[in-house]
């Protein structure tokens, strides 16, 4: 994967699967302990003890087309490659978290990427389900939540065009203002 | 900064929209967005068509994403599905391949047939 954001569609897929009704993104930049902590939360289906100890074996998925899951084991990797670390709790029938920290000032940490896109194409998907957005660093912190839009929106479905391009364009300002100076890639 | 009003704005723009297209089923176009896909570019693939459809106007086409069909060495697969359930699957998208599909196929209905994944296993 070439950035952040695209490891978190992926990620964000896993709690599509899990047939969640409310996902919760939040990433938290603190500049002191030089970390990134990224977290996906749910509250699908839960995995069972044994699923989710082997959770970031490659070569499980509960998928029946083909034998590898590589999602989380590729988020994994690219945390542990930076010094962080990953870790995944569940509750069969309550939900997931997965939260995967990053230091930020090493060489190997990938940048953001579009978080903006990576949220649009999460809620064209799956328009129903809530996705909730929060951002926080020392400097700033932002909320989004596709719940509250869709009150405002009434009877005008969020995927329609105009609107998703100001959801997008609303989040990576977002993004600026809680992120600018602090990952210091987010310069445009 | 975008505000809510600027929303608001946009929202009862389209409420005039909404009502004119409400019985007129759109075409469908699926982006596959597991974790092959992602790696081999679909997320530009997808920006792209969301694009040129808005670029076009073109309010009756639906973009989403799927997860993987089990072709991951022939991602990004785009499947494009019309109102009768015809379906066309594209194959090794990218940016440039989505825009003309959007041009030749989605506005004048002629299929792209060499981005097809039966163009593409007769090589």
């Amino acid at each position: 994967m070439k950035d952040l954001s695209l490891h978190l569609i992926d990620i964000i897929q896993n709690s599509i699967s899990a047939k969640a009704k409310n996902i919760t993104i939040s990433l938290n930049a603190c500049t002191e302990s030089d970390n990134l902590k990224i977290e996906v939360a749910d509250n699908g289906v839960g995995m069972d003890e044994e699923l989710l100890s082997q959770v970031t074996n490659p070569f499980v998925t509960t998928r029946t087309t083909r034998k590898v899951g590589l999602g989380i084991s590729l988020l994994k990797a690219s945390a542990e490659s930076t010094g962080g670390s990953l870790a995944v709790t569940s509750v069969k029938g309550e939900g997931t978290t997965l939260v995967a920290d990053f230091k930020i000032k090493h060489i190997d940490r990938l940048p953001l990427g579009d978080i903006g896109e990576t949220m649009v194409s999460a809620i064209l998907t799956e328009p129903d389900i809530n996705f909730e957005l929060n951002l926080f660093s020392n400097k700033d912190s932002f909320k989004f939540s596709s719940f509250e839009i869709k009150d405002k929106l009434g009877e005008v479905p969020i995927t329609q065009l105009d609107i998703i391009t100001w959801i997008r364009e609303f989040i990576n300002e977002g993004v600026k203002i809680t992120f600018g100076g602090v990952l210091d890639e987010i310069i445009s | 900064m975008k505000s809510l009003a600027e929303l608001e704005a946009i929202r009862n723009k389209a409420l005039g929209e909404v009502a004119m297209r409400a019985n007129k089923d759109g075409i469908r176009i699926v982006v596959g967005m597991a974790t092959c896909g992602i790696a081999a570019g679909a997320r530009p693939v997808m920006n792209v068509f969301l694009e040129e459809l808005k670029k076009r106007n073109l309010n009756n086409v639906n973009v989403t994403m799927t997860g993987c069909i089990g072709v991951c060495r022939l991602e990004p697969v785009v499947e494009v599905i019309d109102s009768e359930g015809n379906k066309v699957t594209y194959v090794k998208m990218d940016a440039e391949k989505a825009a003309r599909v959007v041009a030749e196929h989605i506005v004048n209905g002629r299929v792209c047939v060499d981005y097809t994944i039966g163009a593409e296993e007769n090589k």
